[in-house]
């Protein structure tokens, strides 16, 4: 019974890595032929022909518009979901916190083809209007120049992320707020501190590495989102910072988009760029864990 | 530097509960005063009315007066934060800010009131520790963890913590009931020093620790379950514990009840 039962729980754990290895190895046999037929740099080329008779293509413009994407996206919904975080657990009455939570995290459960659908059809009119907006007054900038169509644009896809991400990062957070013990607040409000530095002494500190893993979180959907960017992004192969003109592709949505029409070469291509999307969520994962570890000490020793 | 402390008819309640009924009692500057009695009967209650820290609570409200030096802090023009400033608080359980380093912790305060020069905070930090017979276990190690020293250690961290942004009174919330008799002692020994520059009011559970530290005790107790506290006795600790006036707080101290 008992070497039964540690034989079925190895086995178990040995399943995990098997299933990773055999992932691992089918993807690169799939990968490395489309990379050796490939007639461009894979990592700086910036168009996508792997069907062609002399396939051509490369990485660069759907990884930056993979990483710009999240980048806005996380920009813009941190700071929103940190307030409404904050709100939830040290301001707002039970009675109001309570459904309001609810409804957040009701959010994280629309799928993302809906919030596709909804940025393209709905939310990208204000959109296109706030990008005339923004290149009428702004367009000194160059994140806001250029002469339009203004539409499915870099801004379009970020806040839909953006929305998909705020509320990942919003439950998250609220939990870990709320974990602060009483007894750190009461002792910065005998100290004499208001309630916002109490927030800021007491619940901040205390929250920072689990609101750095949520943001994380959030990351890690916003780099993987596949569906919504490719309903709302304009998908162009090209590397531009302007984020309002028709514009921007990322990986995930570049392999949706064209996966139906691909040959062998172009699916070997469009598992080479899955492979670059794991290694970039890798390489987020693992900074941000370098950041929770460096602060361990103390952690560690509060508990 | 201390200030006298007056409380009269102070009731204190959370919703509709009564949790201490007509408090009255005059703390004089530089003394020790401890507060005993049974579980439950409002001393606590009490003392964290003195720097409206019950507030914290919900739906808690105070009736009756409490004056610092015959200033009233519950006039509506009195600055809530001002006054937690001027009466440090001590807890019951240790509670250095745990992403704080040893350093940290005691210039918290004075942080959160703006002092930012360096030389300020530093010098603020070794005197506040010194006072707290502190500096010698941790001169070495200012920027290690504050959560990491013993449960005694903290707990005078947490007082050095509590006078360096010098306060006039300091309130102890059975500051060593979570403390082995050693690191009681250590505090205790602290308490005598604080009384040359602080007005000290102890709650504890321990009556040989109000014997020993108090130079006044007041005792409270209730007369049932959910039935406001009250002071019962209030006079010199050697009276107290010799010869009490009442035959509740005699009962009390020799054991018979509580």
């Amino acid at each position: 019974m008992e070497t039964g039962f540690r034989a079925l729980s190895t086995a178990a754990g040995a399943m995990v890595l098997v299933i990773i290895v055999a992932i691992a190895i089918f993807l690169i046999s799939k990968a490395v032929p489309a990379l050796q037929a490939n007639t461009e740099n894979f990592l700086s080329y910036k168009a996508w022909f792997p069907n062609d008779a002399e396939p051509k293509f490369g990485i660069a413009a759907l990884a930056f518009g993979t990483v710009l994407t999240s980048i806005i996206a996380l920009i813009v919904a941190v700071p929103i979901a940190l307030g409404i975080a904050l709100f939830l657990s040290h301001y707002a009455p039970k009675r109001l916190a309570n459904p309001l939570g609810f409804i957040i995290d009701l959010l994280a459960a629309v799928p993302s083809v809906v919030f596709g659908l909804w940025g393209r059809d709905v939310f990208r009119v204000p959109v296109q209007d706030f990008s005339v907006w923004l290149n009428k007054y702004f367009s000194w900038l160059p994140i806001f120049g250029g002469d339009g169509p203004f539409g499915r644009s870099i801004l379009l896809g970020s806040l839909v992320l953006a929305i998909m991400v705020l509320p990942i990062v919003t439950s998250l957070s609220r939990e870990v707020f709320q974990q602060t013990p009483l007894m750190n607040e009461e002792a910065a409000l005998a100290l004499g501190a208001t309630k916002w530095e109490m927030i800021r002494t007491a619940v901040v500190p205390y929250g920072k590495p689990g609101v750095i893993a949520a943001i994380m979180l959030g990351l890690g959907r916003a780099l993987g989102e596949t569906i919504a960017l490719a309903l709302t992004l304009g998908i162009v192969f090209n590397i531009s910072f302007n984020l309002i003109e028709s514009g921007g592709n990322s990986i995930a949505a570049n392999i949706a988009n064209t996966f139906g029409e691909a040959n062998a070469t172009g699916r070997g291509a469009l598992i080479a760029s899955g492979l670059v999307l794991f290694a970039i969520t890798l390489v987020v994962n693992m900074a941000a864990r370098a950041i929770i570890y460096r602060r361990r000490e103390f952690r560690d020793s509060a508990a | 530097m201390a200030k006298r402390i007056e409380a009269s008819n102070v009731s204190s309640y959370y919703g509709s509960f009564k949790a201490i009924d007509s408090i009255s009692m005059t703390v004089e500057p530089k003394t020790i005063t401890a507060l005993i009695g049974p579980s439950g009967c409002g001393k606590s209650t009490f003392l964290r009315s003195i720097n409206r820290m019950h507030e914290v609570l919900p739906n808690a409200r105070i009736e009756g007066r409490l004056t610092i030096d015959d200033q009233n802090i519950y006039d509506s023009d009195v600055d809530v934060t001002a006054v937690r400033r001027m009466i440090g608080m001590v807890f019951q359980r240790p509670n250095p800010f745990p992403t704080m380093s040893i350093y940290e912790n005691v210039v918290a305060g004075l942080k959160l009131n703006g002092v930012k020069k360096k030389s300020l905070l530093d010098d603020a930090a070794e005197k506040s520790l010194k006072s707290a017979n502190l500096w010698d276990e941790v001169k070495d190690r200012l920027a290690r963890p504050g959560a990491g020293l013993s449960g005694g250690q903290q707990q005078r961290l947490c007082i050095a913590r509590t006078i360096a942004v010098q306060p006039q009174v300091v309130l102890m919330d059975e500051p060593c009931s979570a403390l082995d008799p050693i690191s009681t002692l250590a505090i205790e020994d602290l308490m005598f020093k604080l009384k040359d520059q602080f007005t000290i009011i102890i709650v504890t559970h321990n009556m040989q620790q109000a014997a020993r530290v108090s130079d006044k005790t007041g005792f409270f107790s209730i007369e049932k379950t959910g039935d406001p506290g009250r002071l019962i006795e209030y006079d010199d600790t050697q009276k107290i514990f010799s010869n009490p006036a009442e035959k509740k707080t005699e009962d009390y101290i020799t054991g018979r009840f509580g």
